[in-house]
């Protein structure tokens, strides 16, 4: 039997469902020596603003048991670098790429978008999730009407297949998924990390110089999995889904519950050939169990 | 020269004090060979076992010869307590070798003193003796708060070795930067407790020596992904993995 891991997203063909997610897979570069990422479905890159932001003071990083917090803030070198000279890199991973577009106000969204308009990009990934920067996104990711605003004037000026990264902080993450899509999105990708706390004892303080940070990583897995199976029955646009994926049975749920692909990200940290490990464990989990597609097993989980 | 993920076989684990451990690997990548003030991510419990994180550890030495790399670590908290488990014959999984380490061509033929602090005498013992190779004999200046250990390993590839205690137990009772004379040197290469490097790079600046330092920080990914080390510079951030941990102190801490 023959197994083919291929999935069609928005008439792209990603040679597997596994997409490096953006914030752990650097510009892909970084994986080369490690990961065979022909085998991967993309790359989604750091996340992008139209002006370079120098990401967030103090710490940045806190392990839970299960999870990891993460206050980076947008640290980037900002599109035009971008396309300068990270993209040149990316175009030679033999996978798709991913541009990450996160930014302040609605114009430097547009600006952003524009610019990565004639480039060799293959999606641009809407990022109205950053938990990290107040002008990163997440004010445009809570509400689904200002959603719509940001959305809207994206489409309007972005000749890229458009896909909208969605937190978890959404009021009714149904409803925030809905707007997106009537706005003109292509496809979701969901989740980002949700907002979390830690406090230093010995400083009596937060441990994070933001008070909150984003959490990622297995211990937001099922919560992640719950929002991917519910927006996946509420639009009808490709689901990309994510948050807390470490194993080729974990995609396997996201796709049972209807995503099109996955986004592996802090398992990366765990193990810098997660995203090729986990393409591998659904490939074998396929072949034991005679499936031949992903289409035959896609959203089979939903009752 | 980009970093690779690869199982290795544990060959031997010393317990050198209560906290400090001296574990040798194999590492028959010769094309990759770890330099000075460069580190790997290790790791031996699975990805969904806690911690999350591997743990970034520099190299301490390697030796082409016998094909193995040695890690000098301090046990401090629960990664490092799972490595120290660690007995021969167990696989360790590593990234790297990763970081930019010491330039050892710049100082070669410079009168160069070392400086450590704790566990941050680590990398100094590979950059001894590759400087040692290279035909040049650095002083080490060395700091622990009370029990020093690796100590005799440096006699043979430095030129004067001086020892400083907090307690007072061995060598100078006080700190390291009361031994070191910077102005008797060309160039200064300290890694150690970030208190004690700006000490360092400050008595170094007043004397008008260079001073490089290598630093540590909580890090994720170990090569340059996810941008969790990074550290402010006036240059702008730099990342501690990727573009570090070696740096010239007036680029970290400022002039």
């Amino acid at each position: 039997m023959s197994v083919s891991l291929k999935v069609n997203l928005l008439g792209k063909e990603m040679a597997g469902p596994v997409v490096g997610a953006s914030g752990t897979f650097g510009f892909g570069e970084e994986y080369a020596g490690m990961v065979d990422l022909k085998k991967l479905g993309g790359i989604s890159g750091k996340g992008i603003t139209l002006i370079p932001k120098a990401g967030n003071q103090g710490e940045r990083l806190l392990e839970t048991p299960s999870g990891l917090i993460n206050s980076i803030g947008l640290q980037n070198p900002g599109v035009q670098h971008f396309i300068d000279h990270e993209l040149p890199v990316m175009e030679t991973l033999g996978t798709t790429i991913w541009a990450n577009l996160g930014g302040g106000c609605i114009e430097d969204y547009e600006k952003g978008a524009e610019l990565l308009n004639p480039t060799s990009v293959d999606f641009v990934e809407l990022n109205i999730s950053c938990p990290n920067v107040k002008q990163g996104g997440i004010a445009y990711g809570i509400k689904a009407d200002s959603a719509k605003e940001v959305v809207s004037r994206v489409r309007a000026v972005c000749k890229k297949p458009l896909i909208v990264k969605l937190s978890p902080q959404a009021e009714d993450i149904c409803q925030m998924a809905a707007a997106c899509v009537e706005a003109g999105a292509d496809a979701l990708s969901l989740v980002n990390t949700f907002q979390a706390c830690a406090i230093d004892l010995e400083k009596r303080r937060p441990v994070f110089n933001n008070i909150f940070a984003g959490l990622s990583g297995p211990a937001i897995k099922p919560i992640a999995l719950r929002m991917v199976y519910q927006v996946c029955g509420a639009v009808n646009v490709p689901v990309i889904g994510l948050g807390g994926i470490l194993t080729g049975a974990d995609a396997l749920e996201f796709i049972m519950a209807g995503a099109t692909a996955v986004q592996v990200g802090t398992a990366n940290f765990m193990n810098p050939r997660a995203c090729e490990t986990i393409t591998d464990e659904i490939a074998a989990w396929m072949e034991a169990h005679g499936v031949e597609t992903l289409d035959e097993i896609r959203g089979c989980a939903r009752v | 020269m980009p970093a690779i993920a690869c199982d290795v076989k544990v060959l031997d684990h010393q317990r050198l004090t209560d906290t400090i451990r001296l574990m040798t690997v194999s590492w028959p990548q010769r094309d990759k060979a770890p330099k000075a003030g460069q580190f790997f991510m290790l790791r031996c419990w699975p990805a969904d076992v806690a911690p999350v994180l591997s743990r970034p550890i520099s190299v301490h030495s390697y030796d082409p010869e016998l094909a193995v790399v040695e890690f000098l670590y301090e046990v401090r908290g629960k990664g490092t307590e799972k490595l120290a488990a660690l007995v021969p014959g167990d696989t360790l999984s590593l990234v790297g070798p990763s970081g930019n380490g010491f330039n050892v061509a710049e100082a070669v033929g410079k009168r160069v003193a070392l400086v450590g602090g704790g566990i941050g005498t680590a990398p100094l013992y590979q950059l001894a003796k590759e400087l040692c190779e290279a035909g040049t004999k650095a002083d080490y200046f060395c700091g622990f708060r009370d029990e020093p250990y690796g100590m005799d390993r440096f006699t043979k590839v430095c030129g004067k070795v001086q020892l400083a205690t907090d307690s007072g137990r061995f060598g100078f009772h006080g700190f390291v930067t009361q031994l070191l004379k910077p102005e008797e040197y060309d160039l200064v290469l300290c890694c150690g407790p970030e208190p004690m490097m700006r000490a360092v790079a400050k008595l170094c600046d007043a004397a008008g020596t260079r001073c490089i330092v290598s630093l540590e920080r909580k890090m994720a990914c170990g090569i340059g992904a996810c941008l969790g080390c990074t550290c402010h510079t006036e240059t702008g951030g730099k990342c501690v993995c990727k573009e570090g941990p070696v740096f010239d102190s007036k680029e970290v801490f400022g002039a």
